[in-house]
Parts: C-alpha cells; structure tokens; sequence
C-alpha cells in the first residue's frame, strides 16, 4: 500500500513535471537557434548583405553548423583561473536564461509554475544573472574578463531598478501579481497604451539588462574583447550565447506579458479569434525579439558615461515619478483593480 | 534650436524612431552582395592573378630563357636555369616563381619579349601548404594551357595599348 502511494503521489508527479519541462525547453532551444539566424538574417538584409544562405534552405542550418564548430572546439581553461566557479560562471547565466520560462503562461492553462508571486520570481532570476558575470569575469582572472564583468554588472544593477518600478506599475494596473492575471486584465486594453512610458522604459531597460546594443559596451568587441566572455571558448562560450539569448527571448515574452496583452488576440472579433492564443503569444513575442534586432542594425554603442546618465538620471527618476503619477490616478479616480 | 523643442525631441524619441524608419526602409532594398563562389565579379582584362608560362599554337615553349624576368624581377622571385636543347634552341631547364615571394607587380610579363610568362585573371590558387606555393616550370607551364584561351583573349585586347 504504501509504496504504491509513493509511486503515484511523488514519482508521477515528479515524471509529469520533468515531461512539461521538457516540452518547454526543447522548443525555446530550438526558438534560441532560430533566433540567432533570424537576427543574422534582418541584420544583413537592413545593411543590403544576405546573411547566411549556404548551410541547408536558406542557410536555416546554419545555427547547427555553428553548434558543432563549437563544440568540436578545445575548452581552454586559463592558468590562473578558478576551475571550479570558471566553469560554474557559464552553467549559472544558462540556468538562469531558462528557469525564468516556469512561470511565464503561454495561454491560460499552460504554464509550469502558476505561482501568485510570478513577477517576484521573474525580477528574482534576473538580478540574479549578475552573479553569472561577475563570477565569470572574476574566475577567469584576466583583466579584460574583469573589466567587462564590472562594466556589466554596474549596468544590470542599474537599469533593473527601474525595471522594478515598472513592474510596480504593472502591477498596480492588473492588481496581481500573477503573470495569468495579469494577461487577463489586458481583456480590455493592452497596458502598452495607458502605461506607454513605461513600456518605452521597459523596453529599452530590456536592451540593457541583456546587454544589447546600444548598451553592448560589456562585450564591446572593439574595445574589450568580448568582456566578460574573454577567456571563454567551446562550450562554455556556447552556454553564454544560449544563456544571453534565452535571456532575450525571456524577456520579450515577459514584454508581451506586461504590455502587450499575452496570448489575448488583438480584436476579439471572428478572424482574430480563430488563431490559437499560444500563436498569438509566441507571434508577439517574434515580434519584440525583432524589434530588439532591429534596434542593434540601427544605433551604435553607448559610451559608458551616457549610459550611466540615462540609467540613473532619466530611467530612474522617470519610472519612480510614473509609479506615483499612476498610484495617485488610480486612488484619486477610484480605478483601482479589485 | 529652443529648449523646449529639444525637450519634446528627446521625449518622444523622434530622432530614434527616424533612425529605426531609415534602417527599415532599408531592411526591403536588394543586396549589393555578390553571391562569391557562386557568383563573381567583373575582372579587369589588366588584372595580374596567378602566373602562366604559355606555348606556340604549335606546343612549341615561348619562353627563349633570355632572363630578363628574372632579372627585371624587383622580389627576385623567379629562378631560371637554361640549356641549349639538342636541336641547338635556347630552352629553359628550370623556371621557378616563388609565389610567397612575388609581389604581383607585372613587370615580368612587360620584360618578356615573346608573351611567355604571364599573370593570367586566376586568383583563386590558394593552398594548404606554403610548399605548394613553390611553383615550378612544369606546374607555370600547365597554368598556361588551362587558362591560355582567357590569357590570349586578354593579351589581344590589351594589345592597342602595349
């Protein structure tokens, strides 16, 4: 008797969450690769090239050209490195680019964790991110490593604060803080256009925290050679591409979350309606993660100086006053979601 | 410009969003890519590529060894070594270019009084080893008659000019 109440209460369970694991995982790898050729491709067509087109139709396997470049590739791990956090650095970042997707729903009933403090969580892993770099530049005991492991953790630190007031906004606006309910109370309106600020803030916060031009200047190629990622190669290197585009991936579905009304279509009308949701979240999400390419084809680096400014200066004090601005409206006009 | 205007342009991100329109225009305009191992450019009937030793049309050697490339060859990259043949001709019995040495100049081709050595339009000869750079006769005098119907055609429409 009581085995099989083991069997049935916690190895079913446990086989259960593992296969939705699985479900999710694989499909975001697959997303990731495609992702990386696909912002190959917009960047080479916004500057008249062709981008890969060699590997397979249309070039379309040219990710899993570059996965076995890489792979088949010598791990160099540095003399006067730490073994240990060294190879940790990567693992951590990768981790944490795919633990966010637990509590992100792709429509109403799919999601991993439907916990009532899923935004925490969300705001939780990403500051953790940090850690990863900081411990990679560190271990890896080269001053390059180290500059740029600085560089990017000053910039996480700073552009999440105000990503955190606007997570406070939000929500204000859905009154939960579960990412289910927070879709739901975009039946209406999409919280892009009442909080259109901060969606503006959140977004270029975004490009900050994932390191992404015009905030690449951690990684700048140019200048520190390659930054936190110096003495990286092989498969290390590979967790920290996966792990810095799951992130984005992450992030614009945390956009579409926030702002642009999740899997809810545009109209509720016949022939929006007849799209499933999750086609609707995963086409909106396509669309942030081209806009993030977009913008890199488009605007060169920051300079350090003006990326402080705007993070401390402008982000900070604007969010912080939009948060109160939306507190006082909805308290003063009696919105307030019950 | 006024401070307030300055204000509303940073406010609503108006030269951002320009930007981005500029680059999303450009993002449906044709490639000017030329597509390289399947597609190539024009090439110049002056262009000085990978060497070529020619023949007469009736395989007779043009090259006579008077040495002049030799000697005109400002990275002394040719080595020539000459013999009278059996029929009493002048013939060359070593005719080597180091190919890592040459710079590419054409001068050789200019001193050459019987169209023997030629830079021909190849320039797709790269190799694995720098020993496969060392060409000597036998390889300069294959490169001949592979590309000798390019090289003639060339050498004739230069001719007016030479």
């Amino acid at each position: 008797m009581a085995e099989s109440n083991f069997w049935v209460d916690y190895i079913l369970p446990l086989l259960l969450i593992v296969g939705y694991i699985a479900a999710i995982i694989l499909p975001l790898l697959l997303i990731v690769a495609l992702v990386t050729y696909g912002e190959r491709k917009i960047w080479a067509a916004m500057q008249y090239r062709k981008g890969p087109n060699v590997v397979g139709p249309f070039g379309l396997f040219q990710p899993l050209a570059d996965g076995l470049k890489m792979m088949l590739k010598e791990t160099i791990i540095p003399a006067g490195a730490n073994r240990v956090l060294f190879i940790l650095a990567p693992m951590i970042l990768f981790t944490l680019g795919l633990i966010g997707w637990a509590v992100i729903p792709f429509n109403s009933v799919m999601v991993l964790a439907d916990i009532n403090v899923g935004i925490l969580y969300l705001f939780a892993v990403s500051s953790l991110g940090v850690y990863g770099i900081i411990i990679a530049g560190w271990a890896s005991n080269s001053k390059y490593g180290f500059l740029g492991a600085m560089r990017s953790a000053a910039q996480m630190v700073s552009y999440e604060v105000s990503i955190g007031f606007v997570l406070v906004t939000v929500l204000l606006a859905a009154g939960s803080l579960n990412l289910r309910d927070i879709v739901e109370a975009q039946k209406g309106l999409w919280f892009f256009i009442p909080l259109a600020p901060m969606f503006v803030i959140y977004f270029i916060s975004a490009l900050a925290e994932t390191n992404r031009t015009p905030f690449d200047l951690p990684e700048a190629e140019g200048e520190l050679v390659g930054g936190y990622q110096v003495e990286y190669s092989s498969m290390t290197w590979v967790l920290f591409m996966l792990g810095e585009y799951a992130n984005i991936v992450l992030l614009s579905g945390l956009c579409v979350v926030l702002f642009l009304g999740g899997w809810l279509p545009p109209f509720h009308v016949e022939p929006f309606t007849w799209i499933p949701d999750v086609v609707w979240f995963l086409a909106k999400t396509a669309f942030v993660i081209f806009v993030f390419t977009w913008v890199k084809a488009t605007l060169p680096r920051y300079r350090y100086d003006q990326l402080m400014r705007l993070g401390w200066k402008v982000f900070l004090p604007a969010s912080l006053a939009w948060v109160v601005i939306t507190a006082g409206a909805m308290h003063l006009f009696g919105w307030m979601p019950q | 410009m006024s401070l307030i205007e300055q204000a509303t342009k940073s406010l609503f991100l108006s030269e951002l969003i320009k930007g981005m329109g500029i680059t999303f225009r450009h993002m449906f305009s044709p490639t000017a890519t030329v597509n390289y191992p399947y597609e190539k450019g024009p090439i110049s009937a002056r262009f000085r590529g990978e060497h070529a030793l020619r023949r007469y049309p009736n395989g007779e050697e043009r090259c006579i060894a008077c040495k002049l490339c030799e000697a005109v060859c400002p990275a002394q990259a040719i080595t020539i070594e000459a013999e009278p043949r059996s029929d009493g001709s002048r013939r060359t019995t070593r005719y080597d270019i180091d190919m890592v040495k040459c710079i590419y100049c054409g001068f050789c081709q200019e001193a050459c009084p019987v169209d023997a050595i030629v830079e021909g339009p190849n320039f797709e000869y790269a190799t694995e080893s720098r020993e496969e750079l060392l060409y000597n006769k036998q390889k300069l005098l294959d490169n001949g008659e592979r590309w000798e119907s390019e090289i003639a055609a060339n050498l004739a429409s230069e001719a007016p000019y030479r």
